[in-house]
């Protein structure tokens, strides 16, 4: 009973945030839309006894994500109307795909697993099952090579990032470390005789 | 009772509606980028619901690396949304015509 009201709340809410995303004027409306999507999904989540994935979708996604989406939206300041030509134009053929795709997953879900025998939840984990625990003996066991794979994956994405976005200001004063450090006295020091004036 | 079917018809709803975000928001890039996002919050959504309706625990690792690459995806997209707008002063999908594609 419990299940089914969070269920509904939050299913509700997790679509009701993808209208939003797709629909809003702003885009950054859209960022918090689907932020509220991705909070959402992670209660969902939650009910599927995925906890320690819940929590990374929050803090990744909500944390680190979208944070990046919402600079980059308020950095460009993307002309709105400009970006909205054309929205209705397309709108009915995208609806017309929306409601092939809706027909499909209908069929398949609803009409061809009617007879299999998993369609009912399988019994709640005890009280002390640790889902992270579980997710980890896993991760570093059977998946450890695909986990490395990631960490090197997610290494190409900093390094690209930054070579993408850094760009060399001519003109700019900087400090030059190394430079700093080389120089010599005979570089800069010149001693000068002068001749110091008579007294009268 | 809520069964596999309600979850995979709220996965599928959820993926349907980022289908048509891309195709009504064809003129934002951004808004593609985040029609991706929630194309791959469904996909995620799949890979969880049944790795608790086949008790299988690697359904979730697999969520976990697409979680990854899914990072690595946009913070590269974004990066080059960034200098595209710095060379082009727009980031209309109508003006990126250069390539006479």
């Amino acid at each position: 009973m419990i299940e089914s009201a969070i269920f509904y709340t939050f299913g509700a809410v997790l679509l009701g945030a993808g209208i939003g995303v797709i629909t809003a004027r702003n885009p950054v409306h859209s960022a918090m839309f689907l932020v509220l999507a991705f909070v959402t999904s992670a209660f969902i989540w939650m009910l599927l006894e995925a906890e320690f994935l819940a929590i990374v979708l929050v803090l990744v996604y909500v944390g680190a994500v979208m944070v990046l989406f919402l600079f980059v939206v308020m950095m460009l300041d993307v002309k709105i109307e400009q970006a909205r030509a054309g929205f209705t134009r397309y709108a009915p053929l995208g609806i017309a795909v929306v409601l092939f795709i809706v027909a499909m997953l209908g069929i398949v879900v609803w009409d061809r697993t009617q007879e299999m025998n998993f369609l009912q939840a399988p019994a709640r984990a005890a009280a002390d099952y640790s889902n992270t625990e579980a997710l980890g003996e896993l991760l570093y066991t059977q998946y450890v090579y695909p986990f490395e794979l990631a960490a090197v994956i997610l290494l190409v994405a900093i390094v690209a990032a930054i070579a993408l976005t850094m760009r060399r200001r001519p003109g700019l004063k900087v400090q030059d470390v190394g430079r700093q450090v080389v120089v010599r006295r005979e570089d800069r020091v010149r001693l000068v005789n002068i001749e110091s004036e008579k007294g009268e | 009772m809520i069964g596999l079917s309600h979850y995979l018809t709220l996965s599928g709803l959820l993926f349907a509606l980022a289908v048509a975000g891309i195709f009504l928001n064809r003129k934002n890039v951004i808004l593609l980028l985040m029609c991706i996002e929630l194309m791959l919050l469904a996909v995620n959504f799949n890979f969880v619901i049944l790795a608790r309706f086949l008790g299988d625990t690697a359904g979730q690792v697999f969520v976990f690396f697409i979680l990854t690459v899914a990072a690595a995806e946009s913070a590269i997209g974004l990066a080059i949304l960034v200098v595209l707008f710095r060379s082009r002063r727009s980031i209309s999908v109508r003006e990126l015509d250069s390539m006479k594609g």
